[in-house]
């Protein structure tokens, strides 16, 4: 970014992270100004008469009225190409690292390394010769990023012709790897390409998603999935454990990719995962997690306009890399932070607020970022996806107020987090009652196609066992228990059960943490077995107390943390053990 | 009005407008955001100031020590063009400063050359490393329920009366990390809290033979309210010298939040700028950030800041924007609950809404002992249940419940009266605390235990 800076304009005044500023030279809205000589990036947001507002990315401490503003005649916009996985940057994609190098604890102010190392040397495969004819988007070749993900790069948007030259070894992305006649002239390619974060990229179609994105937590995965380009949020109170799910789906997801926005959380959080992630093994490719992870840290302390900022940045890499095909799951964290930098910033413009000092344009934003997701088919010939899913932190948990309210309107799953529950530790602390998925019949197609043909009809029937418990639990709050016949206090019993041995998953212990699809199956299949073999024998005149004692009950409860991923014999054995018990034999009673 | 410069071009007399802790002035020379200023009244006396908002015509001062006794023709104003700066220097260890960082104990200013900008710089999140040692507070509702790491942020969630200061006292006398000798030493930063609280620390401190090892800066109540915006940042840039650069653990006590926050909207609604919720301002959530926030530990550093803010939920209400907005930055909480209070029960932690999010990493084999996690969360658990079987006696009557919910209330009954309870003076070992726990889980029919391993109940079951 620092080729052309003319001096555009000059501070008038300074509030905070907006600076207004008076016009020299024309101003383009949404471009890139750098105030100060210090040249703290910001955007200019407004163009009114002769003044313009900019918000800026960094702490305006001691700018004062009459410092330049120079131009840089571009609007904020990321770096793609390959050197991006494993990385980690700040809101407007500076790379962390590189700063620490040069600022040790901190960060300071007017820093700028840039976002892909510039002498890095990537072995570049084509797959295009002299003579082939392109378009935007294509791929003319191959670079290994990491063991994991072969980075393809892409054809840049506006470009059209015939491969005049390609030139195969090791490049730094700053050299010209192709050049392609347009008819118009030679255009050179190099291995990255710039983007505007706030324009979605290209992409050939839309198309529909119909295969779940596999988190391997037992309550999203059975009960409220998610498809390969479906939107979802987590709204919970603190405390109730949105972070870790979303750290749970980060590890564990079967997305190619995952772009992981910090959006004004916690400091140690981002340490966790960056600590953390490098050490992890990704259970479907048995490689380290963050060869497929890119991390958008923009913690609570820092400047909040550049939190803004984040989740555009964190879409338009994940873009890129759908354009390439591959399925890329987004985990922001948290959108509310978003919306109230978005809120913060519109205060200091003297906007005029709508709901809850929230801007009136705050719904069509979340509209415009939840939108980027879904599953498309490509330039490159292929599909990718995007899935995005955002935390919500709702203030005193209360899921009425805006933020919530208008991201209902713009997803299609909804897991929502339970006080109650996460005060008795019950995690993931997903209410069944209140959380849905509207992707449900089209994935429970997949399920019954590659798991089992009778998932649905599980699924459906421990849904509905929990919703009458809600309904006993009640009668037991006004009688006591000992009101119930045996029948419905073992329907009480089963649903604990379920909730205990199934929907209670802990990501400490190293069996229970991830959970795959077939054993998911066989856990859910012996719950329902056991709730229809005990409903049996309490009509053959057993109690509920015998059905209780039987070894089978404890071994259910404790499957979870016994019998691994690798372990489905056992799974099956425990299914035949339930289905031969039987009323005559009087088996363990 | 008297534009009469000075030599150094950057003093004024005569303001325009005074308008509670804030000043305005106008045509002044190109004043930076944030910049430090001196007032001086008509009879020479000093306040301090910071720019809050500049342009070409008029600038905003808000005065730490408040505008009493300002005119418009007479004040002096001087702008010192570098943000508000605190002089460091290891000699300050065990002084008393007030909320702006001046000596209140009759001594010097601290002689040095080392000064910094007490708005911090944001930590860069690759340059943190994660926290992870245990500190013993010899409480056991902490230790063994909610337990504190070093580098943590750890809120007491308190009301009106309940014993805050009492176990944040005990805490700070009690710390300790096992099989290390550290030295380690307190920062006391005290906003708009009454004397009586400042000198109930001061005696305990001193009783417990720490007073030399606290530094404290202390904005009490009849202190003007808008210095405390300031005294929080004080002490925390202190704590970063001392963390970062004299590589010492500092354990910073922050006391009362929510003064703090009355003294932000106050200023916010004088600014005329758009309230939040309660009349907050919008931006409360990053400003607490940037306090909270300043809490770690970092890579090739020995040092360490952990911070156990206090803040009183107004009405004890945990869903109020101070608690809330708190609960989203800090690792945690500490919540103490009135009904636990008023039954005689000290420390009054309520079980199931404290929670410490640093402790899973933080105990455990090698930590604590390999039992903890699921001691923790069966205790959790079963503490979960005795509420609801409670709620049901309170309706259908004690006799009328079941064997098994019976069992749960001695069991709730015990782990309050043993477990929780214990005295002001009472230091127990994580194994003193975790044998007790497993004493009064045993109360419970071992088939209720579901989250404790099979290993686990034949060492440590005793039922």
């Amino acid at each position: 970014m620092k080729e052309t800076k003319k001096i555009i304009g000059c501070v008038k005044r300074v509030n905070g992270p907006v600076v207004l500023g008076e016009m020299k030279d024309a101003v383009k809205m949404l471009d890139i100004a750098e105030v100060g000589e210090e040249h703290l990036i910001g955007e200019i947001v407004k163009i009114e008469n002769e003044q313009f507002t900019i918000q800026v990315y960094e702490d305006t401490t001691l700018i004062k009225p009459g410092d330049n503003i120079y131009g840089t005649g571009m609007p904020l916009s990321v770096e793609l190409g390959p050197g991006l996985l494993g990385n980690i940057y700040d809101g407007i994609q500076r790379p962390l690292e590189e700063i620490r190098k040069i600022n040790q604890v901190y960060i300071k102010r007017g820093v700028q390394p840039p976002s892909l190392s510039r002498d890095k040397k990537w072995s570049f495969q084509p797959v295009v010769k002299k003579g082939d004819k392109v378009r935007e988007g294509n791929i003319i070749g191959i670079v290994k990023e990491t063991s994991l993900i072969d980075h393809k790069v892409l054809v840049p948007v506006g470009i059209q012709g015939v491969v005049e030259e390609i030139r195969q070894g090791d490049h730094t992305i700053e050299d010209v790897i192709c050049r392609v006649d347009t008819g118009e002239g030679i255009q050179d390619i190099r291995m990255y390409q710039k983007w505007p974060i706030r324009i979605p990229r290209k992409v050939e179609q839309r198309v529909f998603a119909t295969e779940p994105l596999i988190t391997g937590q037992r309550v999203l995965d059975t009960l409220f999935p998610i498809a390969k380009g479906g939107v979802c949020c987590i709204p919970g109170g603190f405390g109730t454990g949105k972070t870790m799910v979303q750290h749970q789906l980060a590890k564990y997801s079967n997305a190619d990719i995952i772009v992981y926005i910090g959006c004004g959380e916690r400091g140690n959080e981002m340490t966790d995962v960056l600590l953390s992630f490098p050490e992890l093994i990704d259970p479907n490719s048995g490689k380290p997690l963050m060869e497929r992870t890119i991390l958008i840290a923009n913690t609570s302390n820092m400047p909040v306009a550049a939190r803004e900022a984040s989740i555009y940045t964190g879409v338009t890499i994940a873009e890129y890399y759908r354009d390439m095909g591959y399925d890329v799951a987004i985990m922001a964290d948290s959108t509310s932070r978003w919306a109230e930098a978005l809120r913060e910033l519109s205060g200091r413009m003297e906007e005029m607020p709508a709901e809850e000092g929230f801007p009136a344009y705050m719904p069509t934003k979340l509209a415009e970022f939840y939108e980027r997701a879904g599953k498309f088919r490509t330039f490159a010939g292929n599909e990718g996806s995007i899935s995005i899913i955002g935390a919500v932190s709702p203030p005193g948990g209360d899921f009425s107020e805006p933020v919530t309210q208008h991201t209902k309107r713009y997803i299609r799953t909804f897991w929502a987090l339970d006080r109650k529950l996460a005060n008795e530790r019950h995690y993931p602390a997903i209410s069944w009652l209140e959380s849905y998925s509207e992707y449900l019949e089209t994935l429970a197609e997949w399920w019954e196609k590659n798991v089992d043909p009778i998932w649905f009809e599980y699924r459906n029937a421990l849904m509905v066992l929990l919703q009458q418990e809600v309904k006993l639990q009640q009668v037991i709050k006004l009688v006591g228990p000992d009101a119930l016949p045996d029948t419905q206090k073992f329907v009480v019993e089963i649903c604990s059960m379920f909730k205990n041995a199934f929907l209670q998953q802990s990501a400490y212990d190293k069996i229970d943490s991830y959970c795959t699809t077939k054993r998911q199956f066989r856990m859910m299949k012996i719950i329902y077995l056991f709730y229809k073999k005990g409903a049996e024998f309490l009509k053959g005149k057993y109690t509920l107390l015998q059905i209780k004692s039987l070894d089978v009950y404890h071994e259910i409860y404790k499957m979870k943390y016994s019998y691994s991923n690798d372990d489905l014999a056992q799974y099956d054995k425990l299914i035949a053990k339930i289905e031969h018990l039987s009323l005559e034999d009087g088996y363990g009673l | 009005m008297d534009y009469n410069l000075h030599d150094d071009g950057r003093e004024y007399r005569g303001v325009t407008q005074i308008n509670g802790p804030l000043i305005f002035i106008e045509k002044t020379h190109p004043v930076g955001f944030n910049e430090y200023v001196e007032i001086e009244d008509a009879n020479g006396n000093i306040r301090s100031g910071q720019v809050l908002d500049t342009s070409d015509k008029t600038v905003v001062v808000q005065v730490f020590e408040g505008t009493t006794g300002l005119d418009l023709n007479n004040t002096r104003v001087k702008f010192k063009n570098n943000p508000l700066m605190l002089p460091v220097s290891r000699n300050m260890v065990g002084r008393i400063f007030n909320g702006l960082g001046e000596p209140l104990d009759g001594g010097t200013q601290p002689i040095t050359k080392q000064y910094m900008d007490v708005n911090g710089l944001p930590i860069n999140p690759v340059s943190r490393t994660y926290p992870r040692k245990f500190i013993q507070t010899g409480i056991s509702s902490i230790d063994g329920m909610n337990t504190l790491i070093r580098g943590q942020k750890l809120p007491i969630f308190s009301g009106n009366g309940l014993p805050h200061n009492k176990l944040a006292a005990q805490i700070t006398r009690q710390a300790k990390i096992i099989g290390e000798d550290v030295d380690f030493t307190i920062i006391f930063a005290a906003m708009g809290v009454k004397n009586d609280v400042a000198n109930y620390f001061i005696k305990n401190f001193e009783q417990s033979g720490v007073l030399e090892k606290v530094t404290m800066f202390l904005s009490l109540a009849n202190d003007p309210s808008i210095e405390r915006l300031i005294t929080p940042r004080c002490a925390l840039t202190f704590a970063e010298y001392l963390a970062y650069e004299l590589q010492m653990h500092v354990l910073v006590i922050l006391i009362d939040m929510s003064n703090y926050c009355e003294a932000l909207r106050e200023i916010s609604t004088l600014r005329g700028e758009i309230p939040g919720r309660k009349a907050y301002p919008g931006y409360l959530y990053s400003d607490l950030a940037s306090i909270y926030e300043r809490a770690g530990m970092v890579k090739e550093n020995k040092g360490s800041i952990t911070q156990l803010p206090i803040l009183t939920m107004p009405n004890d209400d945990i869903s109020h924007p101070i608690p809330d907005l708190t609960g989203y930055i800090t690792e945690g909480q500490i919540v103490l609950e009135r009904d636990m209070f008023n039954r005689g029960i000290y420390a009054p932690v309520a079980g199931l809404p404290s929670l410490s999010r640093l402790m899973k990493d933080g105990i455990g084999e090698g930590l604590t002992r390999a039992d903890h996690p699921h001691l923790a969360s069966q205790l959790f658990a079963g503490y979960s249940r005795v509420k609801d079987v409670r709620a049901l006696a309170s309706i259908i009557g004690e006799e009328e419940l079941t064997p098994i919910d019976k069992r749960y209330l001695e069991f709730g009954e015990s782990f309050e009266k043993k477990y929780i309870t214990q005295s002001e003076n009472e230091d127990r070992s994580i194994e003193e605390t975790l044998d007790l726990g497993w004493q009064v889980l045993s109360i419970l029919p071992r088939d209720e235990l579901h989250r404790v391993s099979e290993e686990e109940l034949k060492k440590y079951y005793a039922g």
